[in-house]
């Protein structure tokens, strides 16, 4: 017999062990049920599970387990070359793998010496804000479909297609482009480039317009959305939240703005947030940052500069000792902060090589949190809401 | 109650505010790892680093040392501090930080499990975290072979030939040259 915390029987929720604070409840009461959503992606964020217990419909309890896509990245990484690490990070996250991509060899070039030329920090910031761009795109498309607006989901999908078509003629790869590489990026922009980019931006514009028109006034998706997971000012610390998350609670923070990094500082652009701190909050917050990602393209294809070298020679990277040394490296991507920390330890292969995915906390400790009380059909779009992805979470 | 020397730290750290390098913003800090807690909780709560960006360790085999570091953030400055603190690496144990930050337990999850450091007192240390009903030595380690490790677990699938490319193309492309090779 467990000693339990003071308990009301009328409660939905079971009573709480007093030393370990973990519910106890039984399964064969007929009042609890467990329900696995996962690990077959629960609302398309990718391979992960929640374990939850139910009374009647309400979530009360959360456990979250991941492991389905653990590769061992980290630790293949300490076994190779620097220039052999480079095509495994890509796959670290898919929607947005430039970022991995960008961190990586920011990261080496930092421990290295290696200055790289002004163009090619022109087209890494171009390259980063069309992930963005990409990624944001096909969150829309999933947080409608969690809510039954599959309609909006397809609408969405199309236009991210339509930058991959982007990306593939730029660096041949549709998702893994592998374009930033250490010493600046693979290749110059294809002739009439902007003039597409352009073309395909004033299409993702009216697509936008109608999403917001269909999405965000929706009388269904207000009355779900609106106080479903509602992060406090006060949670953002205390949980480790970032990007859009932390400012759908009205916190202005934003990698791009507070550390610049590659040209952010000069381009034109605000802290995007919101007030309510719900699923609701946070869409509009990623709406309007997907209007932004448009802007800072045009930004950035107007004020690039049009002539000079987009790649700086390096050692034979076969043979390419990086000095002793430590660094951490991050940037603003759809989900928050997203970071490198690499250790080198003068030889051939990196000591140690940690990515810092922002979903590590989004999707576990908060997910956990966040899901009491939520009704079960509102658990998929709970986690939508808080735009995780898994591999970066096992890396 | 903090020993002697732990206030001797909290003195050091009230003294001197960690400047990081003004280019990148970062700088790293080693301590004591007696210590390491009570300084972390001092730059959380005084000095203004309240974001716990990661938490992670890096093996020194060769030293028998893990190097543990916890990465914070203070918004207000903008700079990103590592406090680092090497711990051995047999019979590891390491005072738990999840009452300053609750995500601080996911992270401590992930190191007993990859690492082999205890840290007791954390919530659902021993839940496994990525790799489930796993009973080697934890991966992470440097001793841990993953080629040996793929060598002995999986094997290739029978019925299956391996050729040498060229020899096998200069059958199949110019069979009737085969003497002449």
């Amino acid at each position: 017999m467990v000693e339990t915390v003071k308990h009301d029987p009328r409660s939905k929720f079971p009573p709480v062990d007093a030393t370990s604070g973990k519910s106890v409840y039984n399964l064969q009461s007929g009042k609890y049920m467990k329900v696995w959503q996962g690990p077959q992606h629960p609302g398309i964020t990718g391979n992960m599970s929640l374990e939850l217990t139910v009374c009647g419909d309400e979530v009360i309890d959360c456990k979250t387990h991941v492991g389905y896509l653990h590769r061992g990245f980290e630790k293949l990484m300490e076994r190779r070359r620097y220039i052999q690490c480079f095509p495994l990070v890509c796959r670290i996250c898919v929607p947005e793998p430039d970022f991995n991509e960008y961190l990586f060899a920011e990261g080496a070039e930092e421990l290295a010496g290696i200055e790289i030329p002004e163009k090619a920090r022109w087209y890494r910031a171009l390259t980063l804000e069309m992930a963005r761009l990409a990624s944001f795109l096909m969150w829309i498309g999933g947080q409608a479909a969690a809510f039954g607006m599959g309609t909006i989901g397809q609408w969405t999908v199309t236009m991210r297609d339509y930058v991959l078509d982007l990306f593939e003629e730029l660096s041949g790869g549709r998702i893994y482009h592998m374009y930033i590489i250490p010493g600046g990026v693979r290749a110059d922009l294809p002739a009439g480039f902007a003039l597409r980019v352009e073309q395909t931006l004033a299409q993702i514009g009216k697509v936008l317009d109608d999403v917001e028109l269909a999405l965000m006034y929706n009388a269904v998706f207000k009355k779900r959305a609106m106080g479903l997971g509602v992060i406090t000012p006060s949670m953002v610390d205390e949980y480790g939240i970032t990007g859009p998350n932390a400012r759908g609670s009205g916190i202005q923070r934003d990698i791009r703005k507070d550390n610049p990094y590659l040209v952010y500082d000069q381009l034109e652009f605000s802290i995007v947030t919101e007030t309510g701190g719900d699923a609701y909050a946070r869409t509009w917050v990623r709406l309007r940052e997907t209007r932004q990602s448009i802007d800072l393209i045009r930004q950035m294809l107007e004020k690039m500069p049009t002539s000079g070298p987009f790649f700086q020679k390096l050692p034979n990277v076969l043979h390419w000792k990086i000095p002793a040394g430590q660094t951490y490296k991050k940037a603003e991507c759809t989900r928050g902060e997203y970071g490198f920390f690499m250790v080198s330890d003068g030889t051939e292969l990196p000591r140690r090589i940690y990515v810092r995915g922002p979903s590590y906390t989004h999707a576990v400790t908060l997910m956990e949190k966040l899901a009491i009380n939520v009704n079960i059909a509102d658990t998929a779009g709970l986690m939508v809401s808080l735009h995780t992805y898994p591999p970066e979470i096992e890396r | 109650m903090a020993t002697e020397r732990q206030e001797r730290t909290i003195q050091e750290v009230k003294d001197s505010d960690p400047v990081c390098d003004a280019q990148t913003g970062l700088k790293f800090v080693h301590v004591e790892a007696d210590q390491a807690v009570a300084y972390i909780t001092r730059l959380r709560d005084v000095q203004g680093y309240t974001h716990l960006v990661f938490f992670t360790a890096i093996d020194y085999i060769e030293d028998s040392i893990f190097r543990l570091t916890y990465m914070v953030h203070n918004y207000a400055s903008r700079q990103d501090l590592g406090v680092q603190v090497d711990i051995p690496r047999h019979g590891t144990t390491m005072e738990s930080i999840h009452h300053l930050w609750p995500h601080a337990a996911t992270y401590q999850r992930e190191l007993k499990e990859m690492f082999g450091i205890d840290f007791p007192g954390s919530p659902g240390l021993d839940d496994s975290f990525i790799l489930e009903g796993w009973t080697g030595i934890p991966p992470m380690r440097r001793e841990f072979d993953t080629k040996l490790y793929s060598e002995q677990t999986y094997f290739p699938r029978p019925g299956r030939v391996t050729h040498d490319t060229t020899a096998y193309m200069k059958e199949k492309l110019y069979p009737s040259e085969a003497e002449t090779w």
